[in-house]
């Protein structure tokens, strides 16, 4: 056929065939689920913003390239990715570098590179490369990973995080160390040797709270108590608080959040939109999207767990790993779980490079899904 | 490349892997628990408590200061009142720089440079949109402002209301005065009615009442964002008091305008009486004997209560306070005076009650009185003495060798059993603060008030000085007053008050309230006539103390002059009121009722250190009687 021919294949891949031969790859479900949270987030995001429709169709722009990022990216064959990781790693840090010589400034870190059109972060970009390089690396070898290895592993892990937290951007820094660490955890090392890293990292704690800056170490005290500064450090832990704890179970209904509507919220478009939809829809509507989470990274566990060679697999758990702990770390700060850290809520928060970065992420675990060779193992 | 290393067992690591995700769904499960327990407990259990916090922060409430009640004289003359006036105010986030704005205002003479400070600290301590009040401006303040308003971005005039007293000093002791809000008030008032007014009741019947005039507060809704800017307001209403706007859901309670007070006061004589004593110390108070309604209650040096209620300086208050006269002081019922003489009509009816004298009973009076047993001579006003004296010409010459006797012969136990029936020694009972007690002596009351043991005995020499009214005693001109109503209508005893009725601020409903009886004193019908005859005597026969200030009255009034010691002279020392320093002269007293045949006046007055109360105090009594009878066609004689 001249146009291409849909099918729906028995794994429920869809397969679609623009060129005759060559078959477009495609999750169903990894697909459909995304499209409802993003759905849902633009809904909350609209309430967010208060109807400004520039930051709207900015937005609606993101979401379209994020997309056809998705959808180019599961198109990669998982052996071409594996190819291209050292030098994708290699190009993130040296990215990493640049930032910190020429970087864009904003919001007092260094974290932009400005491309003409659009700014850039760099470290968006390490979130996956830091994983397929664990999971490159581990491919090769035997596992579980001997101790010289996980030295060799500790340093892919460090060298980028060292460079983000340097820019300074502590959350994605912890972001990516959690990406590469769950490559690792995948990996099989064994329990004690996770324990004795968790027992370094404890130990560890006061030299990183030396290496703070103010505003971080502000961040951890607020964090233990946020009433005692309640107009200034401790101001959005409590307002969210508050929003989140008035929307009750049903929520104040679309647009009518009075917390975020009448500013009190702070940043509610981006790191806090999940206090906005809490406010709007309740406790039923945070249930709802947290539902969606689970099953997007359900659905990546279950491509890793099917996933043929230890690169997809190890890359493949580490992506979904990561992905819960985003949703985690920042529904976990806005309800006062977890100290403030500037990660925003993935798929729902403003900001585009976190959106391009997930659905590439999202993206590879389709390729792993749609590139099995039906063999048995 | 070693083939040991490359080798890779599949299965196994395909195990290990499977563990591990296994375990780390696990994980999620766990951490995705704690979540939704959080945001249970956040969402469900204690929602009502952020919906709280949330609409504490979404509404702001406004409040609408009630209008103060007005008050009236008993013939509906306003004694107080609400007058439009203009508020200079500033909003803060429109003026470019506060300390220009400031200094050109200076310039004009419309703000004070001793508050500078104050209104700076004022203005700051508000949001960027909050109106801020700097002060009150008369009529030629604000058009002087208002042409040269376009040089004054942020600084406004606007109508506001301020209470005024048409009469200004007159009746200020009575009424009392407004002021702004201080931290002790905020003690004593239930702030959320205050929250929108800046004045309060501060003395006299407008703190007494301050309930009854301040009304109640209202209040509208009105949403803020986080900056405190308002961004909505309920519809502009004015309907039921209480309303909800469809469709915001604002509510809104309108004010309750506090109540009118109609007060006993008659202003004619309450301004008669001040006219009368014009440049002197004293108090005048003047009661319907039929009611306790306190027809004037005049304390000189009086005050402008304008003057405070349009903000007072600091420096205008201190010199007030300071002033050697002390105006602020509220003589008629918080000064206490030795009653002199005009004791004397009390005590002549204590002994014709016990029986110690009868109406026959004659006494020698050769100028001075000896104690048997004893040396000390009490002398008489009169050095001559006045010769034989019965009760009658006791009273109306005011010998006080008679009276020396006439009290040693009842005894102190007695006078003070009597004098307290009329009142004396304890507060009448005025609806407002500031009564004091006054004095009248006794065993009890010496042993209390003093410390040293040998001063704690009552000497019988103090029995016979309190007979003349002084020693210990001391009375209130409000006591005297009431009492001397009270001798009026013959033991019949009202409670004196100043306010007798309220009008409902949003009715206009009038209601009068009752007066309030006191014990009543029961005597012999004969014995109270016997001591008005003497009174009417002092008045009307040859010899009476206050013959020529009262003659020629077209009513008939019954009265008693007194002139009180202040410091005691040594013995065969003469009184020479030329030696002797102005605030230690004698104060003088006058006493009256009029008409006698049917009392509808009684009146104390009081004038500190101008002598004898005949010349000083009884014009003032005549000024106030003629004036209450003016309109009176009042014909006898």
């Amino acid at each position: 056929m001249s146009i291409g021919s849909l099918e729906i294949g028995a794994g429920s891949e869809l397969t679609f065939k623009p060129f005759g031969s060559r078959s477009l790859v495609m999750d169903v479900p990894l697909l459909i689920t995304l499209l409802a949270v993003i759905g849902l987030g633009f809904v909350v995001l609209y309430s967010a913003v208060g109807g400004q429709t520039e930051l709207l169709v900015r937005q609606g722009i993101r979401i379209f390239v994020a997309l056809m990022v998705f959808v180019v990216v599961a198109q990669i064959q998982p052996r071409t990715l594996k190819l291209w990781t050292p030098w994708i790693f290699l190009f993130g840090v040296t990215l990493l570098v640049l930032v910190l010589v020429t970087g864009v400034v904003g919001q007092g870190a260094q974290r932009w590179l400005d491309l003409g059109i659009v700014r850039f972060q760099p470290s968006e970009l390490l979130k996956l490369a830091v994983p397929m390089m664990v999971a490159w690396f581990m491919h090769e070898r035997r596992l579980p990973p001997t101790f010289t290895q996980l030295l060799v592993v500790i340093l892919i892990i460090s060298i980028p995080a060292f460079l983000i937290a340097r820019q300074p951007d502590l959350g994605t820094a912890i972001l990516v160390v959690a990406a590469g660490g769950f490559a690792v955890l995948v990996s099989g090392v064994s329990v004690r040797v996770i324990s004795a890293l968790g027992l370094i990292g404890v130990v560890s704690a006061p030299l990183l709270w030396h290496f703070m800056r103010d505003y971080q170490r502000a961040r951890i005290l607020t964090f233990l108590n946020p009433e005692s500064d309640p107009l200034g450090a401790g101001y959005n832990i409590i307002q969210s608080k508050i929003a989140l704890g008035s929307g009750g179970l049903f929520g104040k209904g679309w647009l009518n959040g009075t917390q975020a509507h009448l500013e009190f919220l702070p940043e509610r478009s981006t790191d806090f939109i999940f206090a906005v939809m809490g406010e709007e829809f309740g406790l039923l509507g945070l249930l709802l999207l947290l539902a969606l989470y689970l099953l997007l990274v359900g659905r990546g566990l279950l491509i890793a767990a099917q996933a043929q060679d230890t690169f997809t697999r190890l890359l493949a758990g580490a992506l979904s790993l990561t992905f819960f702990f985003y949703v985690f770390v920042n529904a976990g700060m806005v309800c006062g779980l977890l100290p403030i850290v500037g990660v925003p809520l993935p798929l729902v928060s403003a900001g585009g490079t976190s959106m391009v970065a997930l659905m590439a992420g999202f993206g590879m675990l389709a390729a792993i899904q749609g590139n099995r060779k039906l063999l048995a193992p | 490349m070693n083939q040991a290393i490359q080798f890779k067992d599949h299965w196994k690591e395909k195990r290990l892997f499977l563990s591990r995700l296994i375990a780390a769904a696990v994980v999620i499960f766990l951490l995705t628990s704690v979540l939704v327990g959080r945001l249970f407990q956040l969402q469900i259990v204690e929602h009502q408590q952020f919906s709280d916090l949330s609409q504490g922060n979404r509404l702001r409430i406004e409040a609408l200061p009630p209008t103060r009640g007005l008050i009236f004289d008993r013939n509906g003359v306003v004694l107080a009142e609400n007058l439009p006036t203009w508020e200079l105010i500033v909003i803060p986030e429109e003026v470019a720089d506060l300390d220009d704005a400031l200094d050109a205002l200076e310039k004009l003479g419309l703000v004070d440079p001793d508050e500078r400070a104050d209104l700076t600290e004022l203005v700051r301590s508000h949001r960027g949109f909050e109106r801020v009040i700097l002060r009150n401006l008369s009529e030629e303040e604000a058009a002087r402002f208002a042409v040269r308003r376009h040089h004054f971005p942020g600084v406004d005039i606007r109508e506001g209301l301020v209470r005024h007293y048409p009469y200004g000093a007159a009746a200020a002791h009575a009424l009392g005065y407004v002021a702004r809000i201080s931290p002790a008030d905020l003690e004593r008032i239930e702030r959320s009615e205050y929250a929108g007014s800046f004045n309060i009741g501060k003395t006299g019947v407008e703190r007494s009442y301050e309930q009854v005039l301040h009304g109640a507060a209202g209040y509208r809704q009105q949403v803020v964002n986080a900056q405190g800017r308002v961004l909505l307001y309920p519809a502009a209403s004015i309907g039921s008091a209480e309303e909800s706007d469809s469709q915001t859901g604002l509510e809104t309670r309108w004010p309750t305008p506090g109540d009118n007070l109609v007060l006993a006061l008659d202003i004619r004589l309450q301004l008669v009486a001040e006219e009368a004593m014009e440049g002197m110390r004293g108090a005048a108070v003047a009661i319907d004997p039929a009611t306790g309604d306190v027809l004037a209650l005049v304390s000189a040096p009086s005050f402008d209560l304008n003057r405070f209620s349009t903000g007072l300086s600091q420096a205008d208050f201190r010199s007030l306070n300071t002033d050697r006269d002390k105006p602020l002081f509220n003589r008629a019922i918080t000064g206490s005076y030795p009653p002199g003489s005009v004791v004397k009509p009390f005590l002549g009816l204590a002994a014709l009650k016990y029986g110690v004298v009868d109406a026959d009973h004659r006494a020698m009076c050769p100028g001075y009185f000896v104690l048997p047993g004893h040396s000390h001579r009490y002398r008489d006003w009169k050095r001559q003495g006045h010769g034989l004296m019965d009760l009658h010409q006791a009273i109306v010459e005011s010998c006080d060798v008679y009276y020396y006797q006439l009290a040693v012969k009842l005894g102190i136990d007695a006078i003070n059993q009597f004098l307290s029936s009329f009142g004396f020694g304890a507060a009448t009972g005025l609806d407002i603060r500031g009564e004091t007690r006054g004095v009248v002596p006794s065993r009890d009351w010496k042993r209390q008030n003093f410390s040293r043991r040998e001063d704690q005995v009552w000497f019988p020499g103090e029995t016979v000085i309190t007979g003349i009214g002084q020693g210990f005693t001391l009375f209130t001109p409000l006591q005297l007053a009431h009492a001397t109503a009270t001798l009026a209508v013959r033991g019949t005893r009202f409670q004196p008050r100043l306010v007798i009725g309220t009008e409902d601020g949003v009715t206009g409903q009038v209601v009068m309230r009752e007066p309030q009886a006191q014990p009543e004193i029961e005597i012999d019908d004969e014995y109270w006539q016997r001591i008005h005859d003497a009174m009417i005597g002092v008045i009307e026969e040859v010899g009476g103390s206050a013959r020529t200030v009262m003659s020629g009255t077209a009513y008939r009034v019954a009265g008693k002059t007194g002139t009180a010691q202040v410091f005691s002279l040594a013995q065969d020392e003469e009184y020479d009121a030329e030696t002797i320093a102005e605030n230690l002269r004698d104060h003088g007293l006058f006493i009256a009722f009029a008409p006698v045949e049917a009392p509808g006046i009684a009146v104390a007055v009081v004038v500190e250190n101008r002598g004898g109360g005949s010349p000083t105090a009884a014009p003032v009594a005549r000024r106030i009687l003629d004036t209450y009878f003016q309109d009176t066609e009042y014909v006898d004689r």
